[in-house]
């Protein structure tokens, strides 16, 4: 890929906006469309770019495969602490009400932390399946 | 206080130890992790058995939220026995895996194979525990994802083929039930069961129902590999790692017989599932098909794991044809099955892991002299052959004698003589590994097989004994399934 240019160029200008809108997606989940899940297919997809353009090798510099793989774990524990937590502040399982004084802010919080453990296993995940197809036949 | 959570924790717990074997990624860490959830899980699966047995339904709100709009974990006497079953397999095949899996699957890929199981473990728990047809969508979803994984690490690389064949067949299985559910959704607005079960007598006459019972029982048919739907199956046992193949054997198509249950007489209700639609008529000539073709096609196979899997595509004929009676002892047959069936695949897959573990294959020209090389080994596969076959003292005869009393009590009695004649080609495929261990003498150049290690013994023993234990003392498993029976007819109606 090293003579597409306009390639090049391109990638990079459209990669920090990707990622960025991935966050906007995550974060503003709760208040319009979006979520973790598709925030994590996002911010996965800008890594993917990145891999397309400039080599996976590369990409394996940026988004380390230990670290990745260590990421898909962190995101669904995540998810399950948040529902051990409720579970031991006295509510029922994944019962954010009980995170906060006020149940209001607590399902706020709950679905707030939930749905960023979401975004990171999807992203970490998307990342992965990538790696693993792209570098077949190659290590 | 920690009791009321026990629904919750029993899928949770395997679930959440999943993602910490990611972490590790040491072998020895995941496996230690693994046997101690499942085990958990099988004390829970206990307590809540106990529960059941003594208050009654219980009902779990996840998140708080009331049912029918939030998702409801309901645990009854059917599939509290279920749980059991499940997390108890898991128990005893965890115990055995270390060293046949460092033997199996490559040093990396031992951290990843635990943590599929746990998600595996974890999505059969769940389709068991909970009382919503979408979550269990979702559950099947993780257990199905989980096993193709688990079929494609064996070392023979049709193993990949056998995973994929899996795959698609069960893919379709899996969007069978989803579109099944989701013209239930259609019709009545709501995905709890218990919901579901009161609003559906309502619109029972549409033909949206009536499309979704059919894509429902031919979605979980594939699952549990009905014939003519069984053709993954010997593929995916035969070429599977032995402790893959022990587990999912067990487990796998037990539970989806649990989902068959679910949904013909919890959801449809036996009246709607039975009598506005035809499906005795067809699940009992297509039972004793499969009980008959598989039993044929189990003798003529060379591969024994292979050859048990045909017969587990048997197996699953008697549960169905138990189901196609709806009447209490009929499903009393069915449920018993469904345990004693784990129990003797359970036992005969373990054993062969040992027999793999020594010899590296499952080939029956290898077998020559090894009952006198392996004798505990091969006890235990003659154990769970007699078993199978339905010898009066193991479990097998058990189920049978209900499934027999079943045939006769509904006038067909023709059917009783057609399970026995079925127990006959159980016998001719099951002599057919005593003749070549027991009495052709072994090859010279095999002289150094031994017995298999204690390790791999004990946990394949627990099970065999198991099958002799129930079958003598039958108090346990005879009393849960006629509750389960009952509870299943009684709260159809």
């Amino acid at each position: 890929m090293r003579h597409h240019l306009i390639l090049r160029i391109v990638a990079k200008l459209l990669i920090p906006p990707i990622l960025l809108f991935a966050l906007y997606v995550q974060f503003h989940g709760d208040f319009g469309p979006g979520g973790g899940f598709q925030a994590g297919v996002i911010f996965g997809a800008g890594f993917i770019l990145y891999a397309l353009i400039f080599g996976v090798e590369t990409a394996k510099k940026v988004a380390q495969p230990e670290i990745v793989r260590v990421m898909v774990a962190v995101g669904v524990l995540l998810y399950g602490a948040v529902g051990l937590v409720s579970l031991l502040l006295g509510g029922s399982y994944l019962d954010y009400s009980v995170l906060a004084h006020d149940p209001v802010r607590g399902q706020h919080l709950g679905i707030f932390i939930i749905e960023l453990g979401v975004g990171i296993t999807v992203a970490a995940v998307m990342i992965t399946i990538f790696f693993t197809f792209a570098s077949r036949g190659r290590s | 206080m920690i009791s009321q959570h026990l629904p919750a924790l029993q899928v949770v717990i395997p679930l959440l130890t999943a993602p910490v074997c990611l972490l590790f990624n040491n072998a020895r860490v995941a496996w230690i992790l693994s046997l101690v959830a499942s085990s958990v899980a099988l004390v829970i699966a206990a307590l809540l058995l106990q529960q059941v047995l003594t208050v009654g339904i219980l009902t779990y709100e996840i998140g708080g939220w009331a049912a029918p709009w939030g998702i409801e974990y309901r645990i009854d006497p059917v599939n509290a026995f279920v749980l059991l079953i499940v997390a108890a397999i898991g128990t005893v095949v965890m115990s055995f895996a270390p060293r046949s899996v460092a033997s199996e699957i490559p040093e990396q890929q031992i951290a990843l194979f635990y943590a599929a199981y746990l998600l595996c473990l974890a999505g059969l728990l769940g389709i068991a525990a909970t009382g919503d047809a979408f979550n269990l969508f979702v559950f099947l979803e993780i257990s199905s994802l989980s096993s193709y994984v688990l079929i494609s690490l064996g070392r023979d690389r049709r193993a990949l083929t056998a995973a994929f064949q899996y795959l698609i067949m069960g893919t379709i299985g899996a969007t069978f039930i989803l579109i099944g559910v989701g013209l239930l959704y259609m019709m009545t607005g709501t995905l709890n069961m218990a919901d579901l079960a009161k609003r559906l007598p309502l619109v029972a006459d549409t033909r949206t129902v009536a499309a979704a019972l059919a894509f429902l029982t031919v979605g979980i048919s594939l699952k549990l590999a009905l014939f003519p739907l069984h053709l993954w199956l010997p593929n995916a046992y035969a070429f599977a790692p032995s402790v893959v193949t022990a587990f999912i054997a067990a487990t796998g198509t037990k539970v989806a017989v649990y989902m068959l249950l679910r949904f013909l007489f919890t959801v449809f209700g036996a009246t709607l599932s039975f009598e506005a639609v035809l499906l005795p008529t067809i699940l009992l000539p297509l039972s004793l098909v499969a009980v008959f073709s598989a039993s044929i096609v189990a003798i003529f196979q060379d591969n024994i794991k292979r050859m048990l899997a045909y017969s587990s595509v048997a197996q699953i004929g008697y549960m169905i044809l138990g189901l196609s009676f709806v009447s209490v002892t009929g499903l009393t047959a069915c449920i018993l099955h469904l345990f004693n069936h784990a129990l003797m695949k359970g036992g005969l897959f373990l054993a062969l892991g040992c027999v793999v573990y020594q010899l590296g294959s499952a080939d029956i020209s290898k077998f020559a002299g090894l009952g006198r090389r392996m004798p505990w080994t091969f006890a235990a596969i003659v154990v769970g052959g007699l078993s199978l076959i339905g010898v009066p003292l193991t479990v097998g005869f058990i189920s049978k004698w209900y499934l027999v009393l079943a045939a006769l009590e509904s006038g067909q009695w023709w059917v009783a003589v057609l399970v026995l004649i079925g127990s006959l080609l159980a016998v001719v495929y099951m002599w057919r590994i005593v003749e070549v261990a027991f009495f052709q003498p072994a090859p010279r150049q095999g002289s150094q097989r031994r017995e298999a290690p204690l390790s791999l013994l004990l946990p394949t023993w627990v099970l065999i004994g198991a099958n002799i234990f129930f079958g003598i003392n039958t108090d346990l498993t005879v009393g849960v399934a006629q509750r389960a029976a009952v509870w299943l007819l009684g709260g159809a109606s």
